[in-house]
């Protein structure tokens, strides 16, 4: 069974902060969806590795030209925000 | 009084040509029947406060003879479908507040032709269910047994066309979330070719799965809706024109082919498989050749489909930190900010697959995961392909039970995520399915609505209108 430090390294990576109730219900729930995925293992995928898939085959470049003028998205971007300071987000500080 | 219960876009569309009722009229009568039946259903989280002005503007380009199908016609969103200037939410607590700063070619197209939105509908949050449970505004319910789900992720546009709350209806599609709760809802769910709908303007989940779809009353409302919003949109690099490919299509002679032993598999209700034999039968009254094949790694799909899209909606939603948007918790430092905001925003199912999403990809369990499922899924895209050599068109149920009990599977996440084992093969295929209501089954002494479901080759979206519309008639 996944262990209450595994919960605890994967809840750091995706950045969020669960009580010990969670994390206890997380393993239970954990460790019986990723016994129903592992089942893929029993396909043999030898084949497959080497046929592209349908779709994002290749990534789709554009000229970098006719930028909009500057600022007149600002407004609604940054009012989307929790917290602003004039035209800039606020943030805690980094370092 | 205009009649609701049989209405379609086609026939409101000739009405409104011919003067029979006004678009606002029209617009009023859906707003009367959503103040009287919401309440019990929740459908709706929000009803737009401008459906009479768009409704005007509607009638301005039908009295000019600018209209073209959807001019007048009320839909209802999803509540991941941004509509510039509107609130959208994904039914979740980390969108408080929030208010689209742009739409998607979608919704652009259809506005521009004068549609009327009525509002956006509740959800599984960020599209994560399969029974609009896990919404963070309680449960829409079944139209047909209040006690049920509607199915999901897009069961509040499900519930708002089969409850007559809407003309039509766009959710959206990684799994199975506009076919399954079509079905459960007595509607027409379409999930088309990947690519067909630009997804720009979409709230991301699995973005190498998700698209729109429309949900109807009739598979031509379906079409009309779809022909409105599809096509080739410069700001989404994966979307595509489907044009040429539909050029090539076949019209007679068409063989169905029944995957007999995959849809056979333990947990189809019976009364399920009795019906879609029924089916099946139908379509060979009128025409088709029925043929069994075998699909031996399509059941896979499922597991598949959870490792890759766990993937995805993790990276997606890391977006969500409380600093660009929505709702914020303030805590000691940046990172406990992030932390506090996402604990305290996202739901129980968001923060499961969050951590899913974070094993599937760290380090260690990468290749086991995340790499042999993308190995699998091209394995299956190129067992479908296989397969539309010797049939037209591939037969299974919609879903391998009615609607479930409000409750009934919340408690056990695999048994949830095991309502989509029908729905979900079209996603890791790129290939279009439409589920097509196909009668009723009776529980506890209501009727529950059942859907069958065709699926197609890569880009025959086209054979799917013609045969739904051959099994409807």
């Amino acid at each position: 069974m996944i262990t209450a430090e595994e919960i605890e390294k994967l809840a750091t990576l995706a950045r969020l902060s669960l009580s010990p109730e969670e994390k206890e219900r997380m393993r239970g729930e954990v460790d019986s969806i990723l016994e129903y995925v592992a089942t893929i293992q029993k396909v043999s995928a030898g084949a497959g590795k080497r046929t592209p898939s349908i779709v994002a085959q290749r990534n789709v470049m554009r000229e970098d030209t006719n930028p909009h003028e500057s600022g007149i998205h600002t407004e609604a971007l940054v009012s989307s925000a929790p917290k602003r300071e004039g035209d800039y987000i606020k943030v805690k500080k980094i370092l | 009084m205009i009649d609701l219960s049989t209405l379609t876009i086609k026939k409101a569309h000739d009405a409104l040509l011919k003067g029979e009722y006004s678009a606002v009229e029209l617009a009023e009568s859906y707003l009367a029947e959503i103040e009287k039946k919401n309440k019990e259903l929740n459908a709706y989280l929000e009803v737009f406060d401008d459906v009479r002005e768009q409704a005007k503007r509607a009638d301005v380009l039908i009295k000019a003879g600018k209209a073209s199908m959807m001019t007048g016609i009320p839909i209802a969103l999803k509540d991941n479908i941004l509509v510039k200037g509107k609130r959208v939410g994904a039914s979740s607590k980390i969108l408080t507040g929030y208010v689209a700063p742009y739409e998607g070619l979608a919704i652009g197209n259809l506005r521009e032709a004068g549609v009327v939105l009525l509002g956006r509908t509740n959800m599984d949050e960020f599209a994560m269910g399969s029974s609009t449970e896990t919404s963070a505004f309680g449960p829409t319910r079944n139209p047909f047994d209040p006690s049920r789900v509607p199915g999901g992720s897009s069961g509040g546009a499900a519930t708002a066309v089969g409850a007559g709350l809407a003309l039509a209806a766009l959710g959206t599609d990684t799994g199975g979330s506009v076919r399954q709760p079509a079905a459960f809802c007595n509607t027409v769910g379409f999930k088309p070719t990947y690519g067909t709908i630009s997804r720009n303007g979409i709230i991301a989940m699995g973005s190498s799965l998700d698209i729109i779809g429309p949900i109807t009353k009739t598979v031509e409302d379906n079409e009309i809706l779809f022909n409105a919003i599809a096509g080739r949109d410069p700001m989404d690099s994966t979307s595509i024109d489907l044009g040429a490919s539909n050029l090539k299509l076949k019209t007679s002679n068409l063989v169905v082919g029944v995957p007999r032993s995959f849809l056979e598999m333990k947990g189809i209700d019976a009364d399920v498989l009795a019906n879609f034999n029924e089916s099946i039968k139908k379509l060979q009254a009128r025409g088709y050749t029925i043929k069994d094949i075998e699909l031996p790694t399509i059941p896979y799909s499922l597991a598949v489909y959870y490792i890759i899209m766990f993937a995805e909606l993790s990276t997606n939603l890391s977006r969500f930190d409380g600093v660009k948007y929505g709702f914020h918790k303030d805590a000691d430092s940046l990172l406990h900010d992030y932390m506090e905001t996402r604990a305290e925003g996202f739901g129980r199912e968001a923060k499961r697959r969050l951590l899913l999403g974070a094993y599937v990809l760290s380090s260690g369990y990468y290749d086991a995961y995340y790499r042999k499922a993308i190995s699998v899924r091209t394995l299956i895209e190129r067992e479908f392909a296989e397969a539309f050599k010797s049939v037209d068109l591939i037969a299974t149920p919609t879903t391998p039970t009615p609607a479930f009990k409000i409750g009934e599977k919340t408690k056990d996440p695999l048994s949830m995520y095991l309502a989509d084992i029908f729905t979900v093969p079209a996603n890791i295929g790129a290939i279009p399915a439409l589920s097509i209501p196909s009668g009723f089954v009776e529980r506890e002494g209501k009727r529950l609505p059942l859907g069958f479901q065709l699926m197609a080759g890569y880009g025959q979206d086209q054979l799917l209108f013609d045969a739904g519309k051959t099994f409807e008639g």
